[in-house]
């Protein structure tokens, strides 16, 4: 039986206070920056993580799986909705973009 | 407009009391996220990709300037500035913190407002014709009736978790402004051959990923039969629709799978049931909430500078083809305030915009407001006197776009950018298609195009009744574009037909102006609009402009 493969994923979710996206640390912290995620290339660690912060709901809601990729940074999104999670709207200066160095609109998906 | 009583304060305000509770109870970790998720979204609260989001109903669209500052002092104080009004005539404000929830809604309540049944499966906010009470073309003011069934409706025991949620739509004009055949029912106010007043009643109507067009249930329903009828079709839908299947679950699959003659049978009967149940206190209530939509005290005075400003000034004159409708009092127009700066985001407006038009509507307008489903702020009863006025104070704020009904007139829901059901964008592409043909000067010249932009099949953006309709879905987490054409909203409602394969988001800009170009090239002349001439020609030589390299490889 050959096994599925597994693409690497990350776990994140919105915090509860805010409702801003989080990811789920190695040091079982939870951070607003995706690049100090874990990423977690095995299917049985990813599950086991998600377990894990599905329990921590006084932090966290509405905690998955979602697929990443490796960087010289960090885990990076390969979905367009998780670099929409990882910055905020393509309308305004809003989100987290708005906290980081300003973002012209037009370079929002450079550097990805 | 209604005005709250003791009974309406008291209540309102116990909802807010006990939401507080509710949320201090999830913080300190009493209530867990599964059992709270139900308790906030009763409350209008929903959970967005990167912030909660406040769903604040505004009940049939109608606002006193009172209501607008408070909204404006919202979204300065606990959000970033800016509301968005949606296609139900809702504002939603797109980054409040849990924990201040509790004050808005306090804050809500102060000026007779709030959030609730902006969510789950019960009845939502009734929507109306955003021109109702003013209109020229009007047989009676839809509000009334509109606010006799929100009370009907909010916290009815009995339709608290209903099958799925249920919208209503009523409109008392036969040029219909309110979708009412895109609803779970619709009410067209009517009158008989005897001259007696009472509704149309459609059933079955809805977008979404199954779109169809309602079907009049009864021809005729008279006045005093409203509630009964309504609680007779909402109870059997209660009964027969589906919960087994979330796709299949709004009234208007109950009603094709049951049948239309059937399910009207099983109304009939329900409604024999109920109907000795309504002594009367319903139709006094009607009576005593229509006297507070009374119409103003117009005012008879010269038209002044109005037709020498138009001769004068053509960004008015073009501001008054496009932005005023005519009203049923002598000397009065309806000002269309247009929230679709081109290349902004649609249905946005700042708290200095807000507060701007609360004093046009306290100055000028008998502080009258009105959000309309394709995201524009409505000054229902403006002097034609004063539009240079008007128009000028606009002008200053951002506010004086002349293109409502226009390519650049984009109703498009928050699309992915905001939503977590979006399986794309929808806002950057009307800015994208706004700012293009802003650019080309074609609009004007295009005439009525109805463009309406959805970031997935929920449908939001309404683009099955766009005369040019965008769906945005996700091809193996690509954003990916389908056009459908000759959708209608109005009374001769049409779902719009699907032109063929999607396109990128590179693509779809260059698509929209090729299918414009083919309609300049085919229409018998400026008068003849999109929808006519799609009506007239067909998909054909649309698609034909949508796809040229098939139309050569057939060719070849």
């Amino acid at each position: 039986m050959t096994r599925r493969r597994h693409s690497p994923k990350v776990v994140t979710g919105s915090s509860l206070l805010e409702g801003d996206t989080v990811w789920l640390t190695a040091d079982d912290r939870w951070t607003r920056n995706m690049s100090e995620a874990e990423l977690l290339e095995d299917e049985a660690v990813a599950e086991d993580r998600l377990l894990f912060a599905i329990s921590q709901t006084d932090i966290v809601v509405g905690a998955y799986l979602a697929n990443a990729a490796t960087s010289r940074n960090g885990p990076v999104p390969v979905h367009v909705r998780e670099t929409l999670r990882t910055k905020g709207p393509t309308n305004y200066v809003h989100g987290k973009q708005q906290q980081e160095q300003p973002v012209a609109l037009a370079g929002y998906f450079e550097g990805v | 407009m209604y005005r709250y009583s003791d009974f309406d304060e008291a209540f309102v305000r116990e909802r807010v009391a006990q939401f507080r509770a509710q949320v201090e109870r999830r913080v300190d970790g009493s209530l867990t996220e599964d059992e709270f998720k139900p308790l906030r979204l009763m409350n209008g609260l929903y959970l967005q990709l990167h912030a909660y989001m406040l769903r604040v109903a505004i009940p049939y669209g109608t606002l006193n300037s009172g209501q607008m500052r408070q909204l404006a002092m919202i979204a300065e104080r606990w959000d970033k500035g800016y509301g968005h009004f949606t296609t139900r005539q809702n504002v939603q404000f797109n980054w409040p913190r849990l924990t201040d929830t509790p004050d808005i809604l306090d804050a809500l309540a102060d000026v007779e407002m709030h959030a609730i049944q902006t969510s789950g499966n019960t009845i939502r906010n009734v929507t109306a014709d955003h021109f109702a009470g003013a209109a020229a073309d009007e047989i009676a003011d839809p509000r009334p009736v509109a606010e006799l069934i929100r009370q009907w409706s909010t916290d009815h025991p009995e339709f608290q978790f209903l099958p799925r949620k249920f919208k209503i739509a009523v409109t008392g004009s036969p040029n219909d402004r309110a979708v009412t055949r895109a609803h779970d029912i619709g009410l067209r106010m009517i009158r008989n051959d005897a001259g007696d007043a009472g509704f149309e009643v459609i059933v079955g109507g809805g977008l979404g990923r199954t779109p169809m067009i309602g079907k009049v249930i009864r021809e005729f329903l008279p006045r005093a039969d409203l509630l009964p009828y309504l609680e007779a079709i909402v109870s059997v839908y209660n009964a027969l629709g589906r919960r087994d299947n979330k796709y299949k679950a709004r009234i208007k699959i109950t009603v094709a799978e049951t049948g239309l003659d059937e399910f009207q049978a099983r109304v009939d009967a329900r409604f024999a049931q109920l109907r000795p149940q309504f002594g009367g206190a319903d139709q006094d209530m009607l009576a005593r909430i229509e006297g507070y939509f009374a119409p103003p005290a117009f005012r008879s005075a010269p038209l002044g500078r109005y037709e020498t400003a138009r001769e004068a000034d053509p960004a008015f004159r073009s501001w008054t083809d496009t932005n005023i409708a005519p009203h049923k009092a002598e000397g009065y127009a309806i000002v269309t305030v247009s929230l679709k700066v081109h290349g902004a985001t649609p249905g946005d407006a700042t708290s200095g915009q807000m507060r701007a038009l609360a004093d046009l509507a306290e100055r000028f307008g008998h502080d009258e407001l009105r959000i309309s489903h394709e995201q524009n702020v409505i000054l229902p009863h403006v002097h034609e006197s004063d539009l240079p006025e008007v128009h000028s104070i606009l002008g200053t704020h951002g506010l004086a776009t002349a293109n409502v009904g226009l390519i650049s007139d984009i109703i498009a829901c928050p699309g992915m950018d905001y939503c977590t059901l979006a399986t794309a964008r929808s806002i950057p592409i009307a800015q994208e298609i706004a700012q293009r043909f802003d650019e080309l000067k074609l609009e004007h010249g295009v005439g009525e195009l109805k463009i309406k932009i959805s970031g997935c099949i929920n449908a939001c953006g309404h683009h099955h009744v766009g005369h040019i309709g965008i769906l945005g879905l996700d091809r193996a987490g690509v954003e990916n574009y389908q056009i459908t054409l000759g959708g209608d909203g109005t009374e001769t409602a049409a779902i719009g037909e699907r032109a063929g394969p999607g396109f990128s988001a590179e693509e779809i800009v260059p698509a929209i102006e090729r299918l414009v170009h083919a309609y300049l090239d085919l229409r018998c002349g400026r008068k003849e609009s999109f929808l006519q001439t799609y009506r007239r020609l067909g998909i054909g030589p649309f698609k034909a402009a949508l796809y040229p390299e098939r139309v050569n490889a057939n060719a070849a």
